[in-house]
């Protein structure tokens, strides 16, 4: 057996190419949540950058590589899960205590990843392959997504069905970003706890950024 | 702490996991026992009940237990759902009768994990983990005279850090409290102590590569982060091991030979 093919089928390994996979996600919503902040500054910014995202020939590859990544991290995800389940075959009849228990958000990354990859689905169906408007600044024609966002952030329920996957995704992100920087091996007792709070706030921005978002245009435009 | 006096016997209800053999079917018992003393240990408790169980002519509760305070690692129950007890860095033997109070409940249950089965009651068989020992856990050294004093020069860091994780004492609390029956906090002390050490240094590669591929062949599950292990250690190995432990085992797959033995156990020898 070689030494790639068994890192890649061990514990360790299979963690490894979680963590990085989980790096190309975490970096991909923290820019998606910052650059969707021009819904703030108005319809031609916001159209304009879509714009800008989309008519770069780069994107096909960009949207492959992202789409890949994402299935890889949930194959390997779910191939963990059916081990650990098989590894622990009965839970306590007491639920631990304290340092002796499990986070819920550590306990949850199955269901929060699960129901973050239907929101993905979901939300390319909604957007992405949506209703097509047309808008024309300084005689280029290009999407008038923002009218569709617009349209959509009005709809009470697509509102707080969005908030309430927002807040999953901040669960799945709050276990998973410190995560990366144990399994990945990247620990100093002097930097733990920065590795920590860096996790924690990360996940906290990006689900507050995205739920800020309908929010605005619900009650503000 | 409480002022109790020790003249203030106990009344306890425990439901104690009874379970015939490895392959018979287990369940919680109720038992009541009076007359606990609060300066008892968990385990002189279990003596007590024990007792009472032969007088009246039923089979005791078969539990581990060897030096009883707390440097065997031989204590092996969950209490309340938490491994060796509610009270952090203690072992199950170690834990004192004083932190319950008259007429309490206490449910007492095997460590569970799949690679740890349940032999007889309480009592689970952990072969697995000297398994993983003899897989690599190990320096291969010219016996002979005793080197000389200081010859091997040890930064005062890496000797704490070395002894910090050398204080595992195996006993499998790791595997009971995580949720994936993951044995990566256990593997991960036995790794660094002897990565950080001039000595374990000649078989450092090997060592990791081995030891981390027999964890797997003996069912352990994956590590998830979720860091009950270390809440549950009644040692305190801390999490920075196992990151250790994932550093240790990329560096071997990238600078190490190409393939390693896979989990058989043996000492192959020589290293790469």
């Amino acid at each position: 057996m070689s030494a790639n093919s068994s890192f890649l089928t061990s514990t360790i390994g299979k963690k490894y190419l979680m963590a990085l996979t989980a790096i190309v996600w975490s970096l991909f919503v923290m820019v998606h949540m910052i650059g969707n902040m021009l819904i703030v500054v108005g319809a031609e910014a916001y159209n304009n950058y879509s714009h800008a995202l989309t008519s770069n020939p780069m994107i096909y590859l960009i949207e492959a590589f992202l789409v890949a990544v994402l299935l890889f991290h949930a194959v390997t995800g779910l191939t963990l899960v059916v081990r650990n389940s098989r590894t622990k075959p009965k839970f306590y009849s007491v639920t631990p205590m304290r340092e002796k228990s499990a986070s819920i958000a550590s306990r949850t990354m199955i269901y929060t990843g699960t129901a973050t990859l239907a929101f993905v689905i979901w939300h390319l169906i909604t957007f992405k392959f949506g209703p097509t408007y047309f808008v024309t600044y300084n005689g280029v024609e290009m999407r008038d997504i923002y009218k569709l966002v617009i349209e959509k952030f009005h709809e009470p329920l697509y509102v707080a069905g969005y908030a309430v996957v927002m807040i999953l995704i901040g669960f799945h992100l709050f276990h998973g970003v410190q995560s990366i920087f144990q399994t990945l091996g990247i620990s100093h007792p002097r930097y733990n706890k920065f590795f920590k709070f860096f996790g924690y706030t990360y996940a906290v921005v990006v689900a507050a950024g995205f739920i800020s978002q309908p929010l605005f245009v619900f009650f503000a435009r | 702490m409480k002022s109790k006096s020790s003249n203030t016997h106990m009344t306890l209800h425990l439901k104690v996991w009874r379970q015939k053999g490895p392959h018979a079917e287990g369940k919680l018992c109720d038992y009541e026992l009076e007359g606990v003393n609060p300066d008892m240990s968990f385990l002189e408790m279990l003596d007590i009940l024990n007792q009472k169980l032969i007088l009246k002519g039923e089979e005791p509760v078969a539990f581990e237990h060897d030096c009883r305070e707390g440097i065997c690692g031989s204590c092996s129950m969950v209490i309340d759902g938490n491994p060796h007890g509610p009270q952090k860095s203690t072992t199950a033997c170690q834990l004192h009768m004083r932190h319950y109070r008259d007429g309490q409940t206490i449910v007492i249950e095997p460590f569970r994990a799949k690679a740890f089965p349940v032999m007889k009651d309480l009592v689970v068989d952990r072969s697995a983990f000297d398994r993983v020992i003899q897989s690599g856990g190990y320096i291969s050294v010219n016996t002979g005279s005793s080197p000389d004093g200081n010859a091997l020069p040890i930064a005062k860091e890496k000797a704490d850090l070395a002894f910090d994780a050398a204080t595992c004492i195996g006993c499998g609390a790791c595997v009971a409290a995580c949720r994936n029956g993951a044995a990566m906090l256990f593997v991960s002390a036995k790794v660094s102590q002897l990565a950080l050490l001039p000595q374990g240094q000649a078989e450092r590669s090997e060592r990791v590569a081995k030891m981390v591929y027999q964890m797997d062949a003996e069912d352990f599950g994956a590590c998830t982060n979720m860091g009950s292990c270390a809440g549950a250690c009644p040692k305190d190995i801390s999490l920075e091991n196992i990151a250790r432990l994932n550093r240790e085992f990329m560096r071997s797959m990238v600078s190490g030979r190409k393939s390693y033995p896979r989990g058989d156990g043996a000492n192959e020898g020589s290293p790469a």
